[in-house]
Protein backbone atom coordinates (compact mmCIF):
# COMPACT_ATOMS: atom_id res chain seq x y z
CA UNK A 1 0.00 0.00 0.00
CA UNK A 2 1.05 3.65 -0.77
CA UNK A 3 1.93 6.59 1.24
CA UNK A 4 -0.66 8.22 0.07
CA UNK A 5 -3.19 5.73 1.75
CA UNK A 6 -1.12 6.48 5.38
CA UNK A 7 -1.99 10.04 4.49
CA UNK A 8 -5.59 9.79 4.14
CA UNK A 9 -5.69 7.72 7.34
CA UNK A 10 -4.05 10.51 9.24
CA UNK A 11 -5.98 13.45 7.97
CA UNK A 12 -9.45 11.67 7.52
CA UNK A 13 -9.16 10.21 10.76
CA UNK A 14 -8.13 13.09 12.48
CA UNK A 15 -10.68 15.36 11.53
CA UNK A 16 -12.91 12.01 12.84
CA UNK A 17 -11.31 12.48 16.11
CA UNK A 18 -12.51 16.19 16.70
CA UNK A 19 -16.05 15.34 15.47
CA UNK A 20 -16.79 12.45 17.47
CA UNK A 21 -19.25 14.06 19.94
CA UNK A 22 -20.53 11.43 22.53
CA UNK A 23 -17.74 8.99 21.70
CA UNK A 24 -16.34 6.79 19.42
CA UNK A 25 -20.19 5.26 18.14
CA UNK A 26 -21.75 8.79 16.70
CA UNK A 27 -18.75 8.68 14.01
CA UNK A 28 -19.26 5.64 12.88
CA UNK A 29 -21.20 6.91 9.96
CA UNK A 30 -19.30 9.08 8.70
CA UNK A 31 -16.16 6.63 9.33
CA UNK A 32 -18.37 3.99 7.11
CA UNK A 33 -18.92 7.20 4.15
CA UNK A 34 -14.74 7.52 4.60
CA UNK A 35 -13.50 4.21 4.59
CA UNK A 36 -16.39 2.70 2.29
CA UNK A 37 -17.75 5.24 -0.02
CA UNK A 38 -14.95 7.85 -0.20
CA UNK A 39 -12.19 5.67 -0.59
CA UNK A 40 -13.77 2.03 -1.30
CA UNK A 41 -10.69 0.80 0.87
CA UNK A 42 -13.19 -1.95 1.87
CA UNK A 43 -16.95 -3.79 0.88
CA UNK A 44 -19.84 -2.59 3.53
CA UNK A 45 -19.79 -6.14 4.49
CA UNK A 46 -15.74 -6.37 5.29
CA UNK A 47 -16.39 -2.54 7.40
CA UNK A 48 -19.15 -4.22 9.01
CA UNK A 49 -17.21 -7.43 10.41
CA UNK A 50 -14.09 -5.48 11.53
CA UNK A 51 -16.58 -3.52 13.29
CA UNK A 52 -18.24 -6.64 14.90
CA UNK A 53 -14.32 -7.88 15.77
CA UNK A 54 -13.53 -4.23 17.34
CA UNK A 55 -16.55 -5.11 19.72
CA UNK A 56 -16.54 -8.50 20.65
CA UNK A 57 -12.58 -7.60 21.47
CA UNK A 58 -11.37 -6.37 24.71
CA UNK A 59 -10.84 -2.16 25.16
CA UNK A 60 -12.14 0.71 23.67
CA UNK A 61 -14.95 0.47 20.70
CA UNK A 62 -12.82 3.28 18.57
CA UNK A 63 -9.59 0.46 18.16
CA UNK A 64 -11.66 -0.21 14.83
CA UNK A 65 -9.61 2.10 13.12
CA UNK A 66 -6.33 0.45 14.05
CA UNK A 67 -8.34 -2.87 12.12
CA UNK A 68 -9.32 -0.64 9.38
CA UNK A 69 -5.70 0.81 9.31
CA UNK A 70 -4.39 -2.88 9.06
CA UNK A 71 -6.29 -3.74 6.36
CA UNK A 72 -5.78 -0.69 4.61
CA UNK A 73 -1.95 -0.19 5.01
CA UNK A 74 -0.34 -3.02 7.48
CA UNK A 75 1.09 -1.99 10.68
CA UNK A 76 2.22 1.18 9.60
CA UNK A 77 -1.47 1.97 8.77
CA UNK A 78 -2.67 0.56 12.63
CA UNK A 79 -0.36 2.83 14.14
CA UNK A 80 -1.11 5.85 12.07
CA UNK A 81 -5.55 5.11 12.34
CA UNK A 82 -4.71 4.85 16.14
CA UNK A 83 -3.14 7.94 16.67
CA UNK A 84 -4.79 10.38 14.52
CA UNK A 85 -8.42 9.17 15.80
CA UNK A 86 -6.94 9.65 19.18
CA UNK A 87 -4.17 12.42 19.35
CA UNK A 88 -6.36 15.61 18.49
CA UNK A 89 -9.01 14.72 21.17
CA UNK A 90 -6.99 14.22 23.44
CA UNK A 91 -4.64 17.55 23.59
CA UNK A 92 -7.93 18.98 23.18
CA UNK A 93 -9.55 17.45 26.31
CA UNK A 94 -5.91 18.20 27.77
CA UNK A 95 -5.90 21.58 27.26
CA UNK A 96 -9.77 21.63 28.33
CA UNK A 97 -9.32 20.02 31.54
CA UNK A 98 -7.79 22.52 32.77
CA UNK A 99 -10.09 25.30 32.60
CA UNK A 100 -12.92 22.98 33.44
CA UNK A 101 -13.63 23.47 36.56
CA UNK A 102 -14.05 27.17 36.71
CA UNK A 103 -17.12 26.69 34.65
CA UNK A 104 -19.17 24.51 36.84
CA UNK A 105 -22.83 26.03 37.06
CA UNK A 106 -22.18 28.50 34.36
CA UNK A 107 -25.50 28.34 31.72
CA UNK A 108 -23.72 27.86 28.54
CA UNK A 109 -21.95 24.88 30.19
CA UNK A 110 -25.43 23.14 30.77
CA UNK A 111 -26.70 24.20 27.86
CA UNK A 112 -23.97 22.97 25.24
CA UNK A 113 -24.23 19.49 27.55
CA UNK A 114 -28.02 19.38 26.76
CA UNK A 115 -27.48 20.93 23.11
CA UNK A 116 -25.22 17.97 22.33
CA UNK A 117 -27.62 15.14 23.60
CA UNK A 118 -30.20 15.10 20.44
CA UNK A 119 -26.91 15.21 18.14
CA UNK A 120 -26.03 12.21 19.90
CA UNK A 121 -28.84 10.34 19.60
CA UNK A 122 -28.98 11.04 15.91
CA UNK A 123 -26.14 9.82 15.32
CA UNK A 124 -25.99 6.73 17.53
CA UNK A 125 -29.23 5.45 15.38
CA UNK A 126 -27.81 6.47 12.00
CA UNK A 127 -25.02 4.44 12.92
CA UNK A 128 -26.79 1.62 13.86
CA UNK A 129 -28.91 1.75 10.65
CA UNK A 130 -26.24 2.24 8.72
CA UNK A 131 -24.22 -0.62 10.07
CA UNK A 132 -27.04 -2.83 9.95
CA UNK A 133 -28.11 -2.11 6.58
CA UNK A 134 -23.73 -2.81 5.53
CA UNK A 135 -23.72 -6.36 8.06
CA UNK A 136 -27.06 -7.62 6.99
CA UNK A 137 -28.23 -8.84 3.58
CA UNK A 138 -31.67 -11.32 4.19
CA UNK A 139 -34.09 -11.37 6.38
CA UNK A 140 -32.66 -14.02 9.25
CA UNK A 141 -29.78 -11.61 9.61
CA UNK A 142 -32.05 -8.63 9.80
CA UNK A 143 -34.02 -10.74 12.32
CA UNK A 144 -30.73 -11.52 14.21
CA UNK A 145 -29.74 -7.70 14.70
CA UNK A 146 -33.18 -7.18 15.85
CA UNK A 147 -33.44 -10.32 18.54
CA UNK A 148 -30.05 -9.08 19.64
CA UNK A 149 -31.11 -5.56 20.23
CA UNK A 150 -34.04 -7.03 21.64
CA UNK A 151 -32.12 -9.09 23.94
CA UNK A 152 -29.91 -5.72 25.22
CA UNK A 153 -32.79 -3.52 25.96
CA UNK A 154 -34.93 -5.75 27.69
CA UNK A 155 -31.92 -8.15 29.81
CA UNK A 156 -28.73 -7.05 31.41
CA UNK A 157 -27.21 -9.86 29.10
CA UNK A 158 -23.52 -9.36 28.31
CA UNK A 159 -23.12 -8.90 24.53
CA UNK A 160 -20.65 -11.59 24.22
CA UNK A 161 -22.94 -14.26 25.23
CA UNK A 162 -25.19 -13.10 22.14
CA UNK A 163 -22.18 -12.57 19.52
CA UNK A 164 -21.91 -16.19 20.53
CA UNK A 165 -24.94 -17.08 19.72
CA UNK A 166 -24.95 -14.75 16.76
CA UNK A 167 -21.69 -16.64 15.56
CA UNK A 168 -23.57 -19.89 15.95
CA UNK A 169 -26.22 -19.09 13.76
CA UNK A 170 -23.60 -17.94 11.26
CA UNK A 171 -21.90 -20.84 12.00
CA UNK A 172 -25.42 -23.00 11.16
CA UNK A 173 -25.75 -21.05 7.64
CA UNK A 174 -29.56 -19.31 8.40
CA UNK A 175 -27.64 -15.87 7.56
CA UNK B 1 -16.66 2.95 31.81
CA UNK B 2 -18.77 0.98 34.91
CA UNK B 3 -14.75 -1.09 35.64
CA UNK B 4 -12.81 2.78 35.00
CA UNK B 5 -15.02 3.87 38.07
CA UNK B 6 -14.77 1.24 40.18
CA UNK B 7 -11.41 1.28 39.58
CA UNK B 8 -10.82 5.13 39.86
CA UNK B 9 -12.87 5.83 42.33
CA UNK B 10 -13.57 2.72 45.06
CA UNK B 11 -10.38 0.80 44.48
CA UNK B 12 -7.38 3.67 43.90
CA UNK B 13 -9.45 6.72 45.62
CA UNK B 14 -7.99 8.80 42.53
CA UNK B 15 -10.89 10.85 42.25
CA UNK B 16 -13.94 11.16 44.46
CA UNK B 17 -17.48 10.36 43.01
CA UNK B 18 -18.68 13.59 42.50
CA UNK B 19 -15.01 14.58 40.54
CA UNK B 20 -15.91 10.93 38.44
CA UNK B 21 -18.83 12.33 37.71
CA UNK B 22 -17.67 16.19 36.86
CA UNK B 23 -14.40 14.59 35.03
CA UNK B 24 -17.34 11.85 33.34
CA UNK B 25 -19.75 14.87 31.94
CA UNK B 26 -16.67 16.64 30.50
CA UNK B 27 -15.78 13.42 28.62
CA UNK B 28 -18.60 12.87 27.63
CA UNK B 29 -18.68 16.83 25.99
CA UNK B 30 -15.83 17.01 24.48
CA UNK B 31 -14.75 14.80 21.12
CA UNK B 32 -13.63 11.85 21.18
CA UNK B 33 -13.42 8.18 22.80
CA UNK B 34 -14.79 8.74 26.47
CA UNK B 35 -12.71 6.62 28.50
CA UNK B 36 -9.61 7.98 26.51
CA UNK B 37 -10.61 10.91 27.72
CA UNK B 38 -11.27 10.41 31.15
CA UNK B 39 -7.63 8.59 30.92
CA UNK B 40 -6.22 11.72 29.71
CA UNK B 41 -7.93 14.12 32.16
CA UNK B 42 -7.44 11.74 35.52
CA UNK B 43 -3.29 11.36 34.15
CA UNK B 44 -3.21 15.05 33.40
CA UNK B 45 -4.57 16.33 36.62
CA UNK B 46 -2.04 13.99 39.00
CA UNK B 47 1.15 14.07 36.40
CA UNK B 48 0.88 17.00 33.84
CA UNK B 49 1.57 16.25 30.46
CA UNK B 50 3.13 12.98 31.37
CA UNK B 51 0.37 11.59 33.37
CA UNK B 52 -1.75 11.95 30.39
CA UNK B 53 0.81 10.24 27.84
CA UNK B 54 1.29 7.58 30.69
CA UNK B 55 -2.69 7.01 31.54
CA UNK B 56 -3.34 6.80 27.42
CA UNK B 57 -0.34 4.37 26.28
CA UNK B 58 -1.39 2.21 29.60
CA UNK B 59 -5.06 2.37 28.49
CA UNK B 60 -4.59 1.18 24.73
CA UNK B 61 -1.71 -0.70 24.12
CA UNK B 62 -2.73 -4.22 25.29
CA UNK B 63 -6.18 -3.64 23.09
CA UNK B 64 -4.22 -2.42 20.43
CA UNK B 65 -1.80 -5.33 20.07
CA UNK B 66 -4.92 -7.73 20.95
CA UNK B 67 -6.67 -5.94 18.24
CA UNK B 68 -3.75 -6.22 15.63
CA UNK B 69 -3.65 -10.09 16.70
CA UNK B 70 -7.16 -10.37 15.78
CA UNK B 71 -6.96 -8.59 12.84
CA UNK B 72 -3.90 -11.06 11.60
CA UNK B 73 -6.06 -14.08 12.20
CA UNK B 74 -8.74 -12.23 10.29
CA UNK B 75 -6.94 -11.99 7.27
CA UNK B 76 -5.41 -15.05 7.59
CA UNK B 77 -8.84 -16.94 7.92
CA UNK B 78 -11.52 -14.55 7.23
CA UNK B 79 -12.04 -15.99 3.83
CA UNK B 80 -12.52 -19.67 4.81
CA UNK B 81 -16.41 -20.38 4.73
CA UNK B 82 -16.73 -21.23 8.54
CA UNK B 83 -14.99 -18.45 9.41
CA UNK B 84 -17.09 -15.95 6.96
CA UNK B 85 -20.37 -17.88 8.52
CA UNK B 86 -19.56 -17.26 11.63
CA UNK B 87 -18.54 -13.30 10.97
CA UNK B 88 -22.26 -12.85 9.14
CA UNK B 89 -23.76 -14.15 12.61
CA UNK B 90 -21.65 -11.90 15.01
CA UNK B 91 -22.22 -8.82 12.64
CA UNK B 92 -25.36 -9.21 12.54
CA UNK B 93 -25.39 -9.01 16.65
CA UNK B 94 -22.95 -6.10 17.21
CA UNK B 95 -24.99 -4.62 14.51
CA UNK B 96 -27.81 -5.20 16.71
CA UNK B 97 -25.79 -3.82 19.81
CA UNK B 98 -25.41 -0.34 18.27
CA UNK B 99 -29.29 -0.20 17.50
CA UNK B 100 -29.98 -0.90 21.07
CA UNK B 101 -27.49 1.72 22.62
CA UNK B 102 -29.38 4.29 19.96
CA UNK B 103 -32.82 3.31 21.07
CA UNK B 104 -31.60 3.42 24.87
CA UNK B 105 -30.38 6.73 24.54
CA UNK B 106 -33.37 7.81 22.42
CA UNK B 107 -35.79 7.03 25.44
CA UNK B 108 -33.87 8.36 28.32
CA UNK B 109 -34.77 11.26 30.42
CA UNK B 110 -31.55 13.49 29.22
CA UNK B 111 -33.86 13.68 25.32
CA UNK B 112 -36.43 16.24 26.14
CA UNK B 113 -39.55 15.72 24.07
CA UNK B 114 -39.38 18.82 21.80
CA UNK B 115 -35.72 18.55 21.28
CA UNK B 116 -35.79 15.03 19.39
CA UNK B 117 -36.85 17.18 16.67
CA UNK B 118 -33.29 17.87 16.33
CA UNK B 119 -32.29 13.83 16.88
CA UNK B 120 -34.84 13.30 14.01
CA UNK B 121 -32.98 15.52 11.36
CA UNK B 122 -29.72 13.85 12.23
CA UNK B 123 -30.25 10.76 11.56
CA UNK B 124 -32.19 12.33 8.84
CA UNK B 125 -29.07 14.08 7.41
CA UNK B 126 -26.27 11.65 8.09
CA UNK B 127 -28.60 8.39 7.58
CA UNK B 128 -30.44 8.99 4.39
CA UNK B 129 -28.92 12.02 3.22
CA UNK B 130 -25.07 11.19 3.78
CA UNK B 131 -24.14 14.31 4.68
CA UNK B 132 -20.62 14.51 5.93
CA UNK B 133 -20.60 14.69 9.27
CA UNK B 134 -18.48 18.21 10.05
CA UNK B 135 -20.63 20.18 7.56
CA UNK B 136 -23.58 18.86 9.32
CA UNK B 137 -22.25 19.63 12.76
CA UNK B 138 -20.96 23.05 12.12
CA UNK B 139 -24.62 23.70 11.14
CA UNK B 140 -26.72 21.18 13.61
CA UNK B 141 -24.72 21.78 16.96
CA UNK B 142 -25.31 25.82 17.40
CA UNK B 143 -28.99 25.46 16.47
CA UNK B 144 -29.46 22.60 19.40
CA UNK B 145 -27.90 24.76 21.50
CA UNK B 146 -29.52 27.74 20.86
CA UNK B 147 -32.52 25.75 20.81
CA UNK B 148 -31.51 24.77 24.84
CA UNK B 149 -30.60 28.31 26.12
CA UNK B 150 -34.19 29.80 24.41
CA UNK B 151 -35.77 27.10 26.21
CA UNK B 152 -34.29 27.49 29.18
CA UNK B 153 -35.44 31.43 29.65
Amino acid sequence: MSEDALVQLATDFSVLSLIAVGGAITVLPEMHRSVVEVHGWMSGAQFAELFALAQAAPGPNILVVSLIGWKVAGLAGAVVATVAVCGPSCVLTFAVSRMWQRFRGARWRAAVEDGLVPVTVGLMLAGGYLITLSADDSWPAFATTAATAAFVLATRIHPLWLFGAAGLIGLAGWV
Amino acid sequence: MPFARRMLVEERHWLSAEEFTDVLSLCQLLPGPNIVNVAVCVGARYHGVRGAIAAFAGLITAPFFIMLALGALYTQYGHLPTVSALFRGISAAAAGLVVAMGLKMATSRRLRSAMALFAVMTFIGIALMRLPLVVFLLGAVPLSVAATLWRAK
